[in-house]
């Protein structure tokens, strides 16, 4: 009974319910009331568009040819999506908080906003996605067919249900996908209609799948027996093509423009993450659940040659149930439209962002200001895109007239769209990846699976069977299904290894080896860390840009109402009094961002580019003029190094200045006291000369006088020069100390002795000469003249009536200790500082000498290595002489 | 500290109780970490099968009865991984949008 | 007046005190001015010239620079503190003989300045001259 007017009514039927939810949805969105179209059950279903009409007949279809291989496209998906805390959950958090609007945006988002990456994506997303539409395309003329077979009226034309099909779709497409401009924007009515059809596409596969197993093969048991009974009835899975599809669907998975825009786009909610992570593979395994006993029952009834891809619609034909023909033919229609609607509204945003409108920039540069609606402009983008990229698939479905099975071509769609992967994984979880990386691999990736998957698989047209069989030029490692001279994988797993390996080696080469901008830097920072701080990168100066420009520009992209809200928010939080806010750089930030959920990040930024001006800047600018403030700043520290350093070295010469002042003050002052020491005797002695010289009648008496006043004055000026003499010897280090070995006590007899000789005063010398067995191993001499000093200081200048002398010795410390300690009255605390400094006096007692004696006795001890200093606490005057004992150890 | 204790005898329970849910969820954390390991583990298990026409080699039945016990597997932890972090999650009071799982 | 029963007594004696602490150079000058007819006191302290001074009541003072206890600029200037002595001529005498010690005590009101060593002939012709300048002023 099922004609074929009555299945096209049931279509229009179908349509025109999906329609009216969209259009009930979107409207309940924008009144408000669409709470519950943000639920995570939505999102779950939404994500089902994964389940395409490939799956719905052609997982069938691959089991009845070779089993069980046809879950690795389901598990690799639940994998993707039960390790969601890994990766998705980045992915989705990315995505929002950098306001992306496809897959081809992200990578150049990522890639410092990259035009040319995004191009690349786009073009790989096309022409990975036409066929795909083709697939969808082929199998609903397919199933149609099915129909007309039965029916004999015989009115159906393939070409024509096709065409009208493409157009029926793009419609769809064109009406609920461009509603709004935001492509960022959660479209609702879209979602909910792809809802829709994912519930009607399970609720068919499960419904045939219980008609065969408990109407057809009569319950589990007798299921089961049949299954292993049947051609296919062992486990006969390739592993190299097991491993490979799991990984190749989960990449696709992850990469597919149409996966990305529900995924990602769609999102309403990260937590709806958390349940799509269990409820999509739940859905998935209902999918696959009766895949098997559909096939194995197909196989068992329906006469040899019949196509497995269509035993879901067959089988219940072939028992007559036609009203669950008619069911499951809806079930693959919804799958094919839902996916269709959703690629062409991916690939569309791509397109008009990434290829259209820079080239329409390019073409509104010059003429300063951004004349003409560019919202218009976009939307008449996007239509267009998607009619253009219904009427490729369309074209594509013609050419090469519908023959390949279903399943291959969504693998080699899936091996081409996966490309994308190591620029995606790399750009979300290293920060090293660079724009040249992910330029380098993706092309690597691209070709090979041009050269070595979609070429050979197109058949002779495109590649003739020598290069197949021989390679190009008949170079034989270049053969395209045995690349390096590996023969024997399968072609699928061939391509997927050397594509994605090359590509992956290729990229994190290239990305090592490259360095990146400042932008893509940041932008790295930006998704790497993307849980570290969600917000987005400072793009603008905003101080020369205008407001009321931009304002212009916003309306003309989001409408004017929506722009007007915008610019009225950002007003009120920046709490000025004009309605226009203040375009500070982070209203510029967050109006890119606004704008890039319209026409990508890359346009966005060019736009804003545009309007702030040649006298503004751009980020890279920006990034670059902080790279040479860094730089100026690095220059201008090592100035301050430099001058800190001259200021240092200032620093130095005046305090040399100081020293050299105060050097030359004290030979100032040296010479000086010099001076006065010298004229001092002199005096004497030209008075007295002149006194006798001219002189008459002077007794014999003080004749005598005056001659000897004379002499000694003259013994004075000798001394004086002699000490002169010897201090500067012993200053200048210039004096040779003649060392020998003798005992203290030796030492201390003839210093003694030469020190008392010749005076008349009195001095009583007290010694225990038993202490005094002390050998010593040093200038006896000088140490001699300082004993003799000490003595004859004692001598001189003991004011007690009985002046005595006590000279001590003993071993301290490993150094001999000789005290000369007087009974005087000793040398007043203030004036002990002073006593080794030369021409120091103590009193007024002028007769002793120049007042050197002293700081010879320190000169020499320092040279001797040893030490003499005052030793309060005596009594009377006291010095401690110290001779250190390693002299005396030298000398044993 | 021995204030509250005296006003409230209860009053160091709350705070242990506090403790054990963030252990708890972290270790959660991991267990969903770990989840996609083990799914590719089970996944992989039937690489190891016999060819067919060798001895002991699988039935279609048996082999979709692992595949599917498995994929029924993974899906009941992250149901109830997924359960289990909404619940704490929401005993947290949080907003849907703070991410309150990252560490 | 003062000035005339100065003079009047100037010609019964003329007293000169030498503040000198190097006893030989003291006794030189002693000797020198004696013969020509002065009274020399002489004393070797710096600390108590000024009052040493007050109370010897001198024609002319000879003061050293290099004195124990106060230099012979303290003194000076003490001494052009005081009333009575501001125009009592002061010969000073320094053995250090350098251009800065020459203007200090000039500007401190030194009557003659002589570096040491000096000739006879010169301490007395100073002698003489500052005698005279007081006198006749």
């Amino acid at each position: 009974m099922a004609t074929l007017n009555l299945l096209i009514l049931v279509c229009l039927g179908y349509v025109v319910l999906l329609f009216g939810v969209a259009f009930a949805a979107d409207r309940m969105a924008a009144a408000g009331r669409g709470a519950w179209l943000r639920s995570p059950l939505f999102y779950t279903l939404s994500l089902s568009i994964y389940c395409t009409a490939w799956t719905f007949y052609g997982a069938v279809g691959n089991a009845a040819r070779s089993g069980l291989e046809f879950v690795t496209i389901y598990l690799g998906p639940t994998l993707v999506m039960i390790s969601w805390w890994w990766g998705l959950r980045k992915l989705v958090r990315v995505g929002r908080s950098q306001r992306v609007t496809s897959i081809a945006d992200l990578i150049s988002s990522r890639y410092g906003k990259s035009n040319t990456l995004a191009i690349c994506v786009t073009i790989l997303a096309v022409l990975g996605g036409t066929p795909y539409i083709a697939l969808q395309l082929q199998s609903i003329t397919l199933s149609f067919s099915i129909f007309a077979e039965a029916d004999p009226s015989g009115l159906y034309r393939e070409g024509s249900s096709v065409f009208w099909v493409a157009a029926g779709l793009a419609m769809f497409a064109i009406l609920f996908g461009t509603r709004n401009l935001d492509a960022n924007e959660r479209h609702h009515g879209v979602v909910t209609a792809i809802a829709l059809e994912s519930v009607v596409k399970l609720f068919a596969l499960l419904a045939v799948g219980i008609f065969v197993v408990w109407g057809v093969a009569g319950g589990v048991g007798p299921m089961m027996d049949r299954i292993d009974a049947s051609e296919i009835g062992q486990w006969n899975v390739d592993a190299g093509r097991w491993t490979t599809f799991i990984f190749l669907s989960a990449a696709a998975f992850v990469c597919l423009p149409r996966m990305f825009q529900v995924m990602v786009v769609e999102n309403a909610d990260e937590g709806h993450l958390r349940t799509a992570a269990w409820a999509f593979p739940l859905y998935l395994l209902l999918m696959s659940l009766f895949v098997v006993p559909i096939a194995v029952v197909g196989l068992d009834l329906l006469p040899e040659g019949s196509n497995p891809d269509l035993f879901v619609l067959t089988v219940p034909l072939s028992q007559g149930n036609e009203w669950l023909a008619m069911l499951s033919f809806i079930g693959g229609f919804s799958s094919a439209t839902s996916m269709v609607i959703v690629t062409a509204m991916a690939l569309s945003t791509m397109v008009s962002n990434h290829l259209v409108m820079p080239i329409w920039l390019s073409t509104q540069e010059g003429s300063g200001s951004l004349s003409g609606d560019v919202r218009h402009v976009v939307l008449v983008a996007r239509r267009v895109s998607i009619a253009a990229i219904m009427a490729l698939g369309f074209f594509y479905y013609r050419l090469s007239g519908g023959g390949a099975a279903l399943a291959s071509i969504g693998l080699v769609a899936f091996a081409g769209i996966s490309q994308i992967l190591p620029a995606l994984v790399g750009g979300l979880f290293w920060r090293g990846a660079t724009r040249t990386g992910a330029l380098v691999g993706l092309s690597v990736g691209f070709l090979l699976w041009i050269y070595t998957l979609l070429l050979p698989g197109m058949g002779g047209a495109l590649m003739s069977s020598s290069v197949l069989q021989d390679g190009p030029f008949g170079i034989g490692w270049l053969r395209p299904q045995a690349l390096f001279g590996i023969e024997g994988m399968d072609p699928m797993v061939h391509t997927v290894m050397w594509s994605l390996s090359l590509n992956t080696v290729a990229f994190c080469v290239a990305s090592l080896l490259s360095f990146p901008s400042p932008l893509e830097r940041l932008q790295g920072a930006q998704f790497v860390n993307v849980f570290d701080h969600s917000v987005a990168p400072r793009g603008w100066t905003g101080s020369v840009a205008q407001s009321e420009d931009l304002m212009i520009m916003t309306q003309r992209i989001l409408g004017a109402g929506p722009a007007q809200e915008f610019f009225q928010a950002e007003a009120e939080q920046q709490g000025g009094r004009s309605s226009l806010p203040e375009p500070t750089p982070a209203f510029l930030e967050r109006l890119e961002r606004e704008l890039s959920g319209s026409v990508g990040a890359a346009t966005a930024h060019a736009m804003i580019g545009q309007i702030v001006g040649g006298s503004s800047v751009s980020v890279e600018d920006l990034l670059a003029v902080a790279d040479e403030s860094a730089q100026l700043l690095e220059y201008s520290s090592q100035l301050e190094v430099k001058s800190a350093e001259l200021s240092r070295t200032a620093r130095q010469l005046r305090e040399a200045n100081t020293k050299l002042t105060q050097i030359s003050q004290q030979k100032d002052n040296f010479l000086s006291q010099v001076s006065h020491e010298l004229r001092t005797p002199m005096t004497s002695i030209r008075a007295f000369s002149e006194i006798m010289r001219d002189t008459d009648g002077l007794t014999d008496e003080e004749q005598t006088r005056y001659a000897a006043i004379i002499h000694d004055e003259a013994l004075r000026l000798t001394r004086l020069l002699d000490d002169l003499l010897d201090l500067s010897v012993l200053e200048s280090g210039q004096v040779s100390l003649n060392m020998g070995g003798d005992t203290l006590r030796s030492v201390l007899d003839r210093a003694v002795s030469s020190a008392l000789a010749g005076t008349s005063k009195t001095l009583t010398v007290r010694r225990s000469k038993a202490s005094e067995r002390i050998p010593l191993h040093t200038d006896l001499d000088r140490l001699g003249q300082v004993f003799i000093n000490l003595i004859s200081n004692a001598q001189k200048y003991c004011d007690a009536d009985d002046p005595v002398l006590t000279i001590s010795a003993h071993d301290v410390g490993g150094q001999v200790v000789i005290d000369f300690a007087d009974n005087g009255s000793g040398i007043p605390a203030e004036a002990r500082s002073m006593v080794f400094e030369k021409f120091a006096r103590v009193g007024g007692d002028k007769a002793g000498g120049a007042g050197l004696g002293l700081a010879i006795c320190r000169e020499i001890m320092q040279r001797l290595g040893g030490d003499i200093s005052y030793l309060p606490g005596q009594g009377g005057a006291a010095f401690r002489v110290q001779v250190p004992l390693a002299y005396r150890q030298a000398a044993q | 500290m021995s204030n509250s204790e005296d006003r409230q005898p209860q009053g160091v329970r709350p705070s242990l109780f506090l403790e054990r849910q963030s252990y708890r969820r972290r270790r959660l954390t991991d267990a969903a970490r770990l989840l996609p390991i083990l799914g590719a583990a089970l996944i992989a298990i039937p690489l190891l099968w016999p060819e067919p026409g060798e001895t002991g080699a699988v039935t279609l039945s048996s082999a979709i009865l692992y595949i599917f016990t498995c994929w029924g597997l993974m899906i009941l932890i992250s149901l109830i991984f997924g359960f289990a972090a909404r619940r704490t999650a929401a005993r947290d009071d949080t907003d849907p949008d703070t991410d309150r799982w990252q560490r | 007046m003062g000035i005339l029963s100065r003079g009047g007594m100037k010609h019964m004696s003329r007293k000169v005190l030498l503040i000198e602490d190097e006893p030989n150079i003291a006794e030189a000058i002693r000797f020198l001015l004696t013969r020509e007819g002065w009274q020399v006191e002489t004393h070797a302290e710096g600390t108590d010239a000024v009052e040493v001074i007050q109370g010897a009541n001198p024609d002319l003072v000879i003061l050293d620079v290099m004195l124990p206890g106060k230099s012979g600029m303290d003194i000076l200037r003490d001494l052009r503190e005081l009333d009575d002595l501001r125009g009592l001529p002061v010969l000073m005498l320094t053995a250090r003989g350098q251009l800065r010690d020459r203007e200090m005590a000039e500007s401190a009101g030194v009557s003659r300045f002589m570096t040491k060593p000096f000739s006879n002939a010169e301490v007395l012709t100073a002698v003489r001259d500052l005698h005279a300048q007081a006198t006749q002023s």
